[in-house]
């Protein structure tokens, strides 16, 4: 490698500065080479394909030496137009595709997208207590799994494999649960406008009672190993220092914002689902950094265990223990009736033979449903839910039709991601790599 | 909290006059024609001829309520009157007030866009601090307000939503920028002129940010297709969802 006037993209000469491509295997010539040069800042490209930039996130840095000048961030790599495709598809396919934005919290971008479509039917207070409960206590069980892929690759994006390993064993009990109930363990369009797509199938209350069990154990271990970890306070205390101030003027939300000391959390403030009626703290710190953001998502993990323990007492022997888990009215309430087979969600074998064999009226309800789908009046609405990543709203307009006008999503992830130049310029080009990761941006959901 | 509209529900109350309807409807600009989005072929259904008119625009008259009440004095008519004694020009800013479905938006002529904002968030007894970013959507049948620009707005002081909401021709697609006063709204602003085209006037570096840089078209306007191709599933062609059969 050598400084060259050959420009491996094809785009023709930069316009200043020596351009340098690298091949591999030739570091020392690039060091000499810049070493050599007489200019006093590089712009280096660190990503999209990069495994320390959390996903396919393109950082463009203006280094100094060491010292970031610049941090610009490149998006769009994983833009799949899924706010394109709802406006396609009936309100009830649009949970399929908005389950897929971002991939660690599905069951969130669900819950937003039908809080939104239920306040546009009217039908919010309608929901059974039972399809509530069950999905207070999947979100939960959601938020433990995201903040376990959140803290596991920050840890492997600063060197830790041993943090990576143990948080993705312990997310895998978190997506066996959702394997058991919904069939699948990603992307599982589960909670559906009018409720959820399926009842608890047996066995389900003391699978997921053994993982608060397990989860309570093997958290305090995962604090053991890092909490006061010398290595990892080193690369955290007081990096990418973002205070409440930059935060409210960025937009940020979530663990971001709590770590800045501002106990702002939808559940609390703005309920929805039924959790003003459930007993947790908002776990804040007051350090506006790395440290505090890790402290704040392990807290939250806790809660979120309480959390769970207070919907399996419900759904075993409260007041939730037995009812319908979507909305009683029928013009809406498709496709509760489906059944897990071993191969995942399927056709209900009664349901078939109803409709074929026994009533007519129920095929021609059932087609009709299926096919054209249900009309909801017209009108636009904002609903948000907490993610795991903060805010997530669901603008959804409506024209009167069996599809959606127009959807889109605020996603915590796509803002966020703005403050990463406001927490990183002027630090290490090794603390980037942190700041990114304590933001925990999703990709499939900052682009959509 | 009614399931309906309040566009729905002038709809329903205009039919029961049907003399009076009709003149009225015959105004209002064509939303969409036929059903089954069938083009090309005869009609058969005899829907082919069916001709549905825009609904007429509706603003809510005081008082406003609040999320949870109707018909009485509620956090809705704090929010105006704070706003109407911060912001003088209340009037002439403000086109038309909506409080649907236990939210409240306020339609507002864009030249005020900027001021109004400010005035929100600055203001001690509004303090709407947090801007939820902004969401276009594209009404092709709005003659004049083709492109509407949504900003969702959240105080967390007094613990309020609100939502703003701005119209712009199809041919003078400009509003102006909000990123002086939530900085937030910089990649926002940048998304929707990416999908929608809506300038911002005033955005530190308004450039396409999910797109390609040298992209044609702005793909989430309705005049954009959808695109995909056929697919064959058990010998026969399943064609892309935008040239399916659709219920509209």
């Amino acid at each position: 490698m050598t400084a060259t006037d050959y420009d491996a993209y094809g785009t023709g000469e930069a316009t200043e500065g020596t351009v340098y491509n690298v091949g591999g295997q030739d570091w020392d010539q690039i060091v000499d080479a810049a070493a050599s040069g007489d200019e006093d800042r590089m712009v280096v490209n660190m990503g999209p394909q990069h495994p320390s930039t959390h996903g396919v996130l393109r950082l463009i840095l203006t280094l100094d030496g060491e010292t970031v000048d610049e941090a610009r961030l490149g998006i769009g790599y994983l833009h799949t137009g899924i706010e394109k495709n709802m406006e396609y598809r009936t309100w009830t396919q649009g949970t399929t595709f908005c389950t897929r934005m971002d991939y660690l919290a599905p069951l969130f971008n669900e819950a937003s997208y039908c809080l939104a479509v239920e306040k546009l039917l009217g039908v919010t207070d309608d929901i059974p207590e039972r399809a509530q409960v069950i999905r207070v206590m999947m979100m939960e069980v959601n938020r433990i799994s995201s903040h376990l892929v959140a803290i596991a690759t920050f840890g492997l994006e600063l060197g830790a494999t041993t943090v990576m390993l143990n948080g993705f064993i312990e997310r895998e009990y978190a997506l066996d649960i959702f394997e058991m109930v919904a069939g699948l363990r990603m992307n599982m369009a589960y909670i559906r406008p009018g409720g959820v797509a399926q009842d608890l199938p047996p066995g389900a209350i003391d699978k997921i009672g053994d993982f608060v069990k397990r989860e309570k154990q093997r958290l305090k271990q995962l604090r053991k190993l890092l909490d006061a970890n010398p290595v990892f306070v080193a690369r955290t205390k007081d990096i990418a220092y973002l205070d409440l101030t930059g935060c409210m003027a960025l937009g940020v939300t979530g663990p971001v914002l709590r770590a800045a000391g501002l106990p702002w959390d939808l559940r609390k403030t703005q309920p929805y689902c039924g959790y003003e009626t459930y007993e947790f703290d908002v776990p804040t710190v007051q350090t506006c950094d790395v440290y505090g953001r890790y402290l704040v998502r392990m807290a939250e993990m806790e809660e979120s265990l309480k959390i769970i323990e207070q919907c399996l007492d419900r759904l075993s022997s409260g007041s939730a223990k037995s009812g319908p888990v979507m909305i009683e009215d029928k013009k809406i309430g498709w496709p509760a009736q489906l059944a897990l087979g071993p191969d995942g969600m399927g056709n209900s074998p009664n349901h078939i033979a109803h409709i074929m064999g026994q009533s007519m009226e129920a095929l021609i309800h059932h087609f009709k449903l299926v096919t054209e789908g249900f009309r909801v009046p017209a009108g636009q609405v904002y609903a948000a839910v907490e993610s795991p990543r903060g805010e997530l709203g669901c603008h959804a307009v409506s024209d009167g039709g069996t599809r959606p006008f127009r959807v889109h999503f605020r996603d915590p992830s796509f803002t966020n991601l703005q403050a990463a130049p406001a927490m990183s310029e002027g630090g290490q080009v090794a603390d980037i790599i942190a700041a990114v990761a304590s933001i925990d941006p999703v990709m499939g959901g900052v682009d959509r | 909290m009614t399931s309906q509209h309040p566009e729905q529900q002038a709809e329903q109350a205009a039919d029961q006059l049907p003399a009076h309807a009709e003149e009225e409807r015959r105004d209002q600009p064509i939303a969409r024609t036929g059903m089954f989005g069938a083009k090309t072929t005869g009609d058969t259904s005899g829907y082919g001829k069916l001709v549905i008119r825009q609904s007429p625009k509706v603003s809510s008259p005081r008082p406003y309520g609040g999320p949870r009440t109707t018909g009485a004095e509620g956090e809705f008519d704090e929010i105006a009157n704070e706003l109407e004694r911060a912001y003088p020009e209340f009037g002439e800013a403000i086109e038309r007030v909506v409080v649907d479905r236990g939210e409240l938006t306020l339609v507002i002529r864009r030249e005020h866009l900027a001021q109004v904002a400010q005035v929100l968030r600055d203001d001690p007894k509004l303090r709407f601090e947090l801007c939820t970013g902004v969401s276009g959507v594209h009404y092709p049948a709005d003659t004049g307000a083709e492109l509407h620009a949504v900003y969702p707005l959240l105080s967390m002081t007094h613990n309020r939503r609100v939502r703003l909401e701005v119209t712009c021709p199809d041919a003078d697609p400009h509003v102006p920028s909000l990123v002086a006063v939530y900085p937030t709204n910089d990649w926002h602003e940048r998304e929707t002129y990416d999908f929608f085209g809506i300038v911002f006037d005033g955005h530190p570096a308004l450039t396409r940010i999910m797109m390609p840089d040298d992209w044609q078209g702005h793909p989430q306007r309705k005049d954009y297709p959808l695109g995909g191709i056929p697919v064959e599933y058990r010998g026969a062609k399943v064609p892309p969802p935008d040239e399916r059969r659709s219920y509209v």
